[in-house]
């Protein structure tokens, strides 16, 4: 039972940080288009984008089953590996001040210039333009949340689990765009970041040294002390070399 | 075929984003499958070269990033 845990509460919490992540992102440029052409094209752009994304999820879910176990767990945990010390990387170097946070108000502000710009040039085509940015966004920021959720839960049957948690945190974050008609800007998207670099980081080391035949000490609580050593590592490195100016870590 | 190329480039990109550490993360894990294959009796060396290896190429890449 403890076991299961182990294994289920970190596969449920990347999925769900990480969506929460992405989903402010797309919420980001989704706003972006609603305010610039209002909520039409904003609305069927992302529609449409969802409507790939689970299409995308239905073809490649049943094919994903026909990967040899291992094969799949070392391409998957491969994968993981870029991926989550990708997000990692960027995410001491901004904690550290070496490149500046992204700030979704300033990524709003952009896109609605880039979009207004567009209206200016374009203005027959616009609402098509404006939905695409949107569609655009959903498909990109999605796809990210489709590989977490796959990845994570490969192999396992924790795709359910993994599932619900991106599901919810998609949810939250359009239910508080919805609400408040803003960027979610005070978000603190380079912590969630930092988190799941370290968790995703961990389940990549995992995944792929299980593809390469290694018999993790713990079996699975393996990924929480390479998630530990992670954190370790991340942290470390920010206070080694963080500039003057630069935020604290919350 | 200039969008088929930009949405290639779109998905490269959720994974590579400094070639450097990319190549470093490649090169650990090649060390681990030789290792794997020439040490089948001790699994856990596979496992220590990964860890430690990509532990050790995400500081020294933010280090140079840092310094550069």
């Amino acid at each position: 039972m403890i076991g299961s845990w182990v294994h289920t509460a970190p596969t449920i919490t990347a999925a769900f940080l990480a969506s929460l992540v992405e989903a402010v992102e797309a919420l980001t440029i989704v706003l972006a288009v609603a305010t610039v052409r209002g909520w039409r094209p904003a609305g069927l752009g992302a529609l449409a984008g969802l409507l790939v994304l689970v299409l995308i999820v239905t073809i490649l879910g049943p094919l994903l089953d026909r990967v040899p176990l291992h094969l799949l767990q070392l391409a998957i945990g491969v994968l993981l590996l870029l991926f989550g010390m990708r997000w990692l990387r960027k995410a001491i170097l901004r904690s550290a001040g070496v490149i500046p946070l992204h700030d979704e108000a300033k990524a709003y502000a952009t896109e609605t210039a880039e979009l207004r710009e567009q209206a200016r040039r374009h203005e027959a085509r616009l609402d098509w333009l404006a939905g695409l940015a949107s569609f655009k966004a959903v498909v990109l920021e999605g796809l990210e949340v489709v590989f977490i959720v796959i990845a994570v839960s490969a192999g396992r049957g924790l795709l359910i689990p993994a599932g619900a948690g991106a599901i919810t945190a998609c949810l939250l974050v359009a239910g508080v765009g919805l609400v408040v008609h803003r960027p979610l800007a005070r978000v603190p998207e380079n912590t969630l970041k930092f988190a799941v670099g370290v968790m995703l980081s961990a389940f990549g080391i995992f995944w792929t040294g299980e593809g390469l035949g290694v018999a993790w000490p713990g079996g699975d609580l393996a990924i929480v002390a390479c998630a530990a050593l992670f954190l370790g590592v991340g942290l470390a490195a920010v206070t080694l070399i963080r500039r003057p100016n630069a935020e604290a870590l919350p | 075929m200039n969008s088929l190329w930009a949405v290639l480039r779109e998905l490269a990109g959720l994974f590579i984003d400094d070639g450097s550490l990319v190549l470093q993360i490649v090169v650990v894990i090649l060390c681990a499958s030789i290792s794997s294959i020439l040490l089948p009796d001790i699994p856990l060396a596979a496992g220590g070269i990964l860890l430690f290896g990509c532990l050790g190429a995400l500081f020294v890449n933010v280090k140079t990033t840092a310094r550069r």
